[in-house]
């Protein structure tokens, strides 16, 4: 396929779109204007700064000339006019559809992340049948009636029993070819991401948004870099829950805090679904760290070392900064689980803190 | 790209052709191909021609037009291109005969391309010029690197709408270079100062010409030119880009980027100029054609839709298409029946009004110019242009058949609300849509502003302020030109305001009498 002349232009457009949202990458983190334009693979952006200014009027100008019914105070369609000052162009705000693939590599490229290396003989490798071949013999369901059947009028024309006239093709055994398959083997990476967050009644809603933006951003990043990715939600309060994604981040409880039930909760769902020969399996946990008790937290440590630890990935704790509570528990994490490597902490004070929360999770590629 | 049309629609070009010929129309020879998809959007993102210099803002265009194609947001059927000769392009998916319909719709348009005044100036070359234009960017490009190229094409962008169309039928000012080279030679030029001398047979030459009208003239004349000695420009400038061409501290590739940018925005302009005519007149064409020598009854119904919907306007949209073959079959019907002139517009008698002239129309089918109404739209299409043909053909009886309103933005609700039908505030709000592009009139007004070189321009004020903020975004692309402090002066909300960029700062200021006046004023 020959290539348009204006496939240039529009690769220098893409190219100049990339480096505007790079700029901006640091508001996109810390703003939830990327939230909720997601669509399957594409998520819409809207991009300050990319059109050419000119003279132009101003707003006391949102006037013009419509056709059809109604009588004077009716709105006008959807208020998109032939006025100069409508909503024409030049909001100076483009929204341009930019891949989730192209998105998280933004992001690795900014904060300067490696690609993730896969653990161990968690590469699975996938096995497919591709008919990619031909073969002489084979059952009747798979025979290439194209290609058998220009072998029978060439063989009719070569010996002169084709009549142009009375145009029959009889097939012989010889012309017959049949679709052959390959088994095509592919590596293949799986992950699972299990999100754990405390809904006690200290995480108000304000937590509840970096929680969401913290995960948005967690999700382009390790969607980038598996093939097959599956996303788990647990809640907890004093007991631990799983839910869906869009309870995940609407459900508020009151009541006190047991971190140590999301844990046990993690633990049963890994156990029973995803192997760890199988997955590469990560864990985030986000809480305002105001555990109940002492005796919870320590509980919590030795979890960690003894059951989760071991077998994934990464393990992400992330405290949001709240107006109630100690805030205690990353402290306890850092005194009593010392020296794994796939332990990761970081608190989020504010939305500016997501920038560099991401880059300490996934600095050093696990 | 380029497929050589199918025998099929060859013919049938050829046959529409000759019927369009018989009907009165007068086209350079129309060069049609067949394109795909992808390609008709490309060609749009370049605005019609096959090949631009290189931009990304035709790649941000291709990206908008394919998007908008694929959703099923709008789909394009035709582009020309007003060159000798024309080429048009048939999108490759269409039905038979939507293909007849887009080729009597582009006779049309051609026909008004080689017609109309307004586009009488334009070159008719301009597809070889776009490719010369392209060569000598990406040479550019190659010699000074792709982000300087770039950077500075934005910056001419930005500037790119201030330009004077009017210009391109007045006697052009002598550059100085041609100045210099006539003054080298010895010629003193032609006389400035010698009054207006109106023809006139020898005999009756002193009565028509007095001396003594002559003299205080020349007099006068010659008192303006002392008071204008030493100004630049001498008289406020509309064509912005002129002006920083001539006296901008440019290299030159810049001088010449800048000289396409400005050839291609004069290129455009009488397209801008005449959107509703053009479009109407080919809709009336494409109409007529279709209807009366071209459509087979099993072609009835997807024309109609077809044709309608191209015509169809939602509340908050006019369509030019919609305005313009209406109108002139609004003129073609008056002057059938002689409602026009003074008696015409004295009458107030609804009753003798509707039925003026009804027996004078044409009882048989009209062909080429054979009725008044016909002969009156032929000329029409000539010396027209949008805001002149609205200003005079717009009737109130017109608005009301189209049911049209004048609507506003309602700061308490913030939505688009119907204001009235009152003809004369349609009218106004039509024209002043269509003066000038409905962009603001922008002059030069000072070239040494306070004796220091720097840049004064002007914006005559017709009722609507400047955006501000565009406007300071505006400056800093025209400061990137002329490299030192630029200002405009320009009405908010009734306050004369200069706003200004040196390089560094945007500023604004209030202007009062301890700020120096400008060499000319407005």
């Amino acid at each position: 396929m020959h290539v348009l002349k204006i496939a240039k232009d529009h690769q220098r457009f893409r190219q100049i779109i990339k480096g505007k949202i790079r700029q901006d990458l640091r508001k996109f983190l810390s703003r939830g204007e990327l939230l909720g334009r997601e669509g399957k693979r594409a998520i819409s952006i809207p991009v300050h700064g990319i059109d050419i200014p000119h003279f132009r009027y101003g707003d006391n100008n949102d006037a013009g000339v419509g056709s059809g019914d109604g009588k004077p105070g009716d709105q006008v369609g959807d208020g998109d006019g032939m006025g100069p000052g409508g909503t024409q162009e030049g909001r100076h705000i483009l929204e341009v559809d930019v891949g989730l693939d192209e998105l998280a590599d933004i992001l690795g490229e900014e904060l300067q992340l490696p690609r993730i290396q896969p653990r161990g003989k968690k590469n699975i490798t996938s096995e497919r049948d591709r008919y990619s071949g031909i073969r002489q013999a084979g059952p009747e369901s798979l025979r290439h009636f194209k290609r058998t059947f220009r072998r029978a009028l060439r063989r009719q024309i070569m010996s002169g029993t084709y009549d142009p006239d009375s145009p029959r093709i009889i097939f012989e055994r010889g012309d017959k070819v049949y679709r052959s398959w390959k088994t095509v083997r592919s590596p293949q990476s799986n992950a699972v991401i299990v999100y754990m967050m405390d809904v006690s009644g200290s995480m108000g809603a304000e937590q509840k948004e970096l929680v969401r933006l913290e995960a948005f951003w967690i999700d382009a990043w390790l969607r980038r870099n598996y093939e097959g990715i599956e996303s788990r939600y647990i809640v907890h309060d004093v007991r631990a829950a799983e839910v869906d994604r869009e309870t995940f981040f609407r459900l508020r409880e009151d009541g006190g805090t047991r971190i140590s039930s999301a844990f046990r909760a993690a633990r049963e769902l890994l156990d029973s679904t995803y192997s760890a020969d199988e997955w590469n399996i990560y864990l985030f946990h986000f809480s305002d760290g105001d555990n109940s008790s002492e005796s919870d937290s320590r509980e919590c440590c030795k979890m960690l070392r003894d059951n989760i630890l071991p077998t994934v990935n990464l393990f992400g704790y992330c405290q949001v900064a709240s107006a109630y509570g100690s805030g205690n528990f990353i402290n306890v994490l850092h005194e009593h689980v010392t020296g794994a490597e796939n332990l990761i902490t970081s608190r989020v004070n504010n939305k500016d803190d997501i920038y560099d929360s991401i880059k300490t999770f996934f600095s050093k590629g696990q | 790209m380029v497929r050589k049309l199918p025998k099929d629609l060859e013919e049938q070009a050829r046959i529409i052709a000759e019927f369009a010929r018989r009907e009165g129309l007068d086209f350079y020879p129309t060069i049609f191909e067949v394109l795909s998809a992808e390609e008709v959007s490309q060609v749009a993102a370049y605005g019609g021609f096959p090949q631009r210099y290189p931009h990304w803002r035709f790649g941000m265009e291709y990206e908008r037009l394919r998007k908008q194609h694929s959703y099923g947001l709008g789909r394009i059927y035709e582009m020309v291109i007003n060159n000798d000769p024309c080429y048009a392009y048939l999108l490759e998916d269409n039905t038979l005969t939507d293909q007849k319909t887009v080729m009597a719709h582009v006779y049309g348009h051609c026909d008004f391309f080689k017609n109309n005044i307004w586009f009488s100036r334009t070159n008719r070359r301009m597809m070889d010029d776009m490719a010369n234009h392209a060569t000598r960017v990406r040479r550019y490009i190659k010699r000074y690197g792709l982000d300087r190229v770039e950077t500075f094409i934005d910056t001419c962008l930005s500037l790119e709408d201030l330009i004077d169309p009017h210009s391109m039928f007045m006697q052009r000012t002598e550059t100085r270079g041609a100045q210099h080279i006539r003054r080298q030679a010895g010629d003193a030029g032609p006389e400035q100062h010698a009054g207006v001398r109106y023809p006139a047979k020898s005999y009756m030459d002193p009565f028509i010409n007095p001396r003594r009208r002559l003299d205080a003239e020349r007099q006068a004349q010659l008192e303006e030119a002392e008071r204008r000695r030493g100004r630049v420009p001498a008289k406020p400038l509309r064509d912005v880009l002129q002006f920083l061409m001539e006296f901008a501290p440019l290299q030159d590739w810049e001088a010449d980027i800048l000289s396409i940018i400005r050839e291609e925005a004069y290129y455009f302009a009488p397209q801008g100029q005449t959107k509703i005519m053009n479009e109407g007149w080919a809709s009336y064409w494409h109409s007529t054609l279709m209807t009366n020598y071209i459509l087979k009854a099993d072609e009835l119904i997807t024309y109609c839709d077809h044709h309608s919907g191209t015509l169809a306007s939602s509340p908050g949209r006019l369509n030019p298409y919609k305005v313009g073959i209406e109108l002139f079959r609004d003129i073609e019907r008056r002057w059938n029946t002689g409602r026009y002139g003074p008696e015409y517009d004295a009458c107030d008698d609804m009753q003798t009004r509707r039925n003026w002239g009804k027996d004078q129309a044409p009882k048989t089918r009209v062909v080429g110019r054979g009725s008044p109404g016909r002969e009156k739209i032929y000329q029409v299409r000539a010396i027209y242009n949008d805001v002149t043909f609205l200003d005079e053909f717009l009737t109130p009886e017109f608005i009301e058949d189209q049911n049209l309103f004048h609507y506003r933005y309602d700061p308490s609700t913030g939505r688009m609300v119907v204001v009235n039908r009152d003809f004369r505030k349609i009218k106004q709000q039509m024209l002043f849509m269509l003066t000038n592009h409905a962009r603001p009139y922008i002059y030069v007004l000072d070239g040494n502003y306070r004796n220091r070189g720097e840049l004064y321009l002007g914006h005559r004020h017709n009722g609507v302020d400047l955006d501000i903020k565009f406007a300071q975004e505006t400056l800093k692309a025209l400061q990137a030109i002329w490299k030192r402090p630029v200002h405009i002066r320009a009405l908010i909300d009734d306050e004369p305001i200069l706003f200004s960029y040196d390089g560094e700062q945007s500023a604004q200021q209030h202007i009062d009498d301890a700020l120096p006046e400008p060499a000319n004023d407005l």
